[in-house]
């Protein structure tokens, strides 16, 4: 019997790996295929999820949205690809997505080591912790002994395990796949805490039927910068990853907005805005987009102040503030590159 | 008159390879071996150059880095320090133990509602038919689901919760509470007086067997194994000073601290497997049970057997010999099935080795070459196991 097994067990297991292939540029792959592919995260209100009308929305899927119009000069041609914190990495590494963009944060070994190239930052968040007010506590310091709800995957898991262990306090951690199991047992208290990145905390607070009842703690254990990645080994898909990141940034510091953005690229005088909109010079081409692709990227989803305001910002039902996540004119920490 | 004269051995001739059968098969398995081996080459071949490719090394130091992540049930010593090979040992045993908790359970549940299926009663026969059926055909990773769904709705949270039993069962959404034995020093005589009733319960066995067929006496062997098994322990309780102890689980804090907490992702899957392998093993015991000719229960109560013996004696060893195979294969599903842990956050060591530990390092095809290997080997040991029963239990020629 063992026999037969053995080699026929060793046939899967490579079969599997086989299916595996380099691809040549992602680039061509994705204007051949009229389609960008790109991976989200399974519903996290504000930054992806999909609404009434069955379109998906949010703050991670207005960046793919921008990458699509950068690149097919239409934000619809994308195709999104749902995915946990455990299936994520898999998804970009295997070339089933061509683009990341699901609250990931950039470490060393998901850089180094997993060999993806992250594009930037996106937003500056912070691991926290969210309880029932009903549960009287009011700082991560009197969490001994509590059960902990944690989405399994994830950097929060480590950051968990060091606070408490530097703290030297015990917790029982209760693992969960999706934002929705989290959900699921916070609010059957079959866990005192619920921890993940403190973005995502607000996000599902404000999805609660009394979000009042909840509050987020005081203390940030950790600094998590989430962005969009790529694989590495393909730089001019990279860098159109991350120049399209940094054109949404750099708009909204010189007040290129989806509204007046047409009428700037024909009329801005600043050689600044004109070398950005294409009006000038010829950057667009030199990274194999359009020469005007940073115009069809504003029209399409505005700039990064517009994206925000409108899943994550004060308006929403997330009610985020800006921050870190401000302007560096406005004390924030998003500081574009130069555009020339 | 002609005669044949043999001409000794014949020549070999390459056509033969294929038109003779003493050849053929030989052929056929060479050119299959080529062929899978060519396949297997390819596919290695495939996988280096993929991982260089991808600038991938293939090792496994990363099993001796720190882990860093925490795991809720542990059977061993483990804290977020230890090693990523400890992490995983952690998930197997919780595998382990699940699989094991499970195939008991399911057995027993499948044994009750395969022989009540049988029952003459219509209506009991008619409610095992419908659990049989239900169980069968709805996935069982949404039995699971539901399982944990419903502990996590309807049972009161830890604040709430009421204490049943003098205070020995506590059931809250975060799972089972039941108090844990306390040893102190002592207890080892207890265990020891334990350990000799048991050997000596089996030598009372054999000594009634001698004796009933030398004398045809029956000694009244259940009552006496546990007297045997009761009472000189029970002694060496007192006689020690009482050593061993309850503890009962009580309200701490957030939670409850002490006695033996079983989690609510490890009874709702454990319920869940064994009701869904139950429903399988109950149509086995029934196959198992409608095989045997009815002249064979016949006889045996024309000899004066009481059905009870009929069915121990006659019935049973002869189903047996129908019901282990399938058996088999419902434990290995029941152990390969425990992979879906995960579903409900049980830290099984798909969870730990293929979850956590694959996620932290990126050692995606270490991590699942291991994990095959952890559970092709567990699969063939039950397997081994269960065939090993299967033999002692064949009919034997005499």
């Amino acid at each position: 019997m063992a026999q037969k097994i053995l080699p026929a067990a060793l046939v899967g297991i490579l079969g599997m790996v086989a299916a595996t292939t380099t691809q040549a540029s992602t680039l061509e792959d994705v204007k051949a295929r009229g389609m960008l592919h790109c991976a989200v995260s399974t519903g996290l209100a504000g930054f992806s999820f999909i609404d009434d009308k069955g379109e998906y929305r949010g703050f991670d899927v207005d960046y793919c949205r921008a990458v699509a119009a950068a690149v097919l000069g239409d934000p619809t041609k994308v195709k999104f690809t749902p995915t946990t914190g455990k299936t994520r990495f898999t998804a970009l590494s295997s070339g089933e997505v061509d683009l990341l963009s699901r609250n990931t944060t950039w470490t060393f070994s998901r850089d180094v080591d997993l060999k993806f190239s992250f594009a930037g930052v996106s937003y500056y968040d912070g691991q926290g912790f969210m309880v029932p007010k009903s549960l009287g506590v009011e700082s991560a310091l009197e969490l001994d002994g509590a059960t902990v709800c944690i989405q399994t995957g994830t950097t929060t898991e480590a950051n968990l395990a060091d606070y408490f262990r530097a703290n030297n306090m015990s917790y029982e951690p209760v693992p969960v796949e999706k934002n929705s199991e989290a959900r699921q047992n916070y609010l059957a208290e079959a866990c005192d805490v619920y921890t993940t990145d403190a973005s995502g905390l607000a996000a599902s607070r404000a999805t609660f039927d009394k979000p009042d009842e909840h509050i987020i703690l005081p203390e940030i254990i950790s600094k998590e910068p989430l962005g969009p990645l790529v694989n590495q080994g393909d730089e001019q898909w990279a860098d159109i990853a991350r120049w399209t990141l940094n054109v949404l940034v750099e708009a909204e510091e010189k007040g290129i907005t989806q509204a007046n953005v047409e009428e700037m690229a024909k009329t801005a005088t600043s050689p600044e805005i004109r070398r950005l909109l294409g009006a000038e010079g010829e950057l667009g081409s030199k990274i194999g987009l359009p020469n005007d692709y940073v115009v069809q990227v504003i029209k399409a989803t505005g700039n990064y102040g517009e994206i925000f305001a409108r899943n994550l910002g004060e308006d929403t039902k997330i009610g985020l503030a800006r921050g870190l996540n401000a302007q560096w004119t406005d004390g924030g920490l998003l500081y574009a590159q130069p555009y020339r | 008159m002609s005669v044949v004269t043999s001409e000794g051995p014949e020549e070999f001739r390459v056509g033969m390879l294929w038109r003779d059968t003493r050849y053929r098969s030989y052929t056929f398995q060479i050119i299959a071996l080529i062929a899978v081996m060519l396949i297997g080459s390819f596919l290695v071949t495939n996988i280096v150059s993929n991982l260089r490719d991808a600038g991938k090394d293939f090792n496994f130091s990363f099993l001796w880095e720190p882990a860093s992540y925490d795991i809720n049930q542990k059977l061993i010593e483990y804290t977020s320090r230890a090693p990523h090979w400890k992490a995983a040992l952690v998930g197997i045993l919780n595998t382990l133990l699940v699989a094991v908790l499970g195939c008991v359970t399911a057995t027993v549940i499948g044994v009750f509602a395969g022989v009540l299926r049988l029952s003459k009663n219509w209506l009991i026969s008619k409610i095992m038919s419908a659990y049989v059926e239900v169980a069968r055909n709805v996935p069982v990773l949404l039995q699971i689901l539901l399982v944990n769904s419903v502990f996590i709705g309807l049972l009161p949270k830890p604040k709430l919760s009421d204490p049943m039993l003098g205070g020995a069962l506590v059931a809250t959404n975060r799972g089972f509470y039941i108090p844990s034995v306390t040893t102190e020093a002592g207890s080892w005589l207890v265990f020891l007086v334990f350990c000799i009733s048991v050997v000596g319960v089996f030598v009372l066995r054999r000594y009634a067997k001698r004796q009933q067929e030398q004398t045809g006496k029956r000694l009244p062997v259940g009552m006496l194994s546990l007297g045997i098994l009761i009472v000189p322990a029970l002694l060496a309780f007192f006689a020690a000073g009482m050593p061993l102890g309850l503890e009962y689980p009580e309200l701490k804090g957030f939670n409850y601290k002490g006695g033996i907490h079983m989690r609510i992702s490890l009874v709702a899957l454990w319920l869940a497997l064994s009701i869904y392998t139950g429903a399988f093993i109950a149509e086995n015991v029934r196959a198992g049970i409608q095989a045997i000719s009815k002249g064979q229960s016949e006889a045996a109560h024309a000899l004066g057997l009481r059905s009870a013996r009929t069915m121990r004696l006659i019935v049973l060893p002869q189903a047996l010999r129908i019901i282990i195979p399938p058996m088999i294969s419902n434990f290995l599903n029941l152990t390969k099935n425990s992979s879906l842990a995960i579903a409900v956050g049980y830290m099984d060591v798909t969870g730990t080795l293929g979850g956590i530990t694959l996620n932290q390092t990126g050692r995606a095809m270490e991590c699942v070459l291991l994990l095959m290997a952890f559970y092709l080997v567990t699969s063939l040991s039950i397997s081994a196991a269960m065939n090993k029963y299967n033999h002692m239990v064949r009919i034997r020629g005499r």
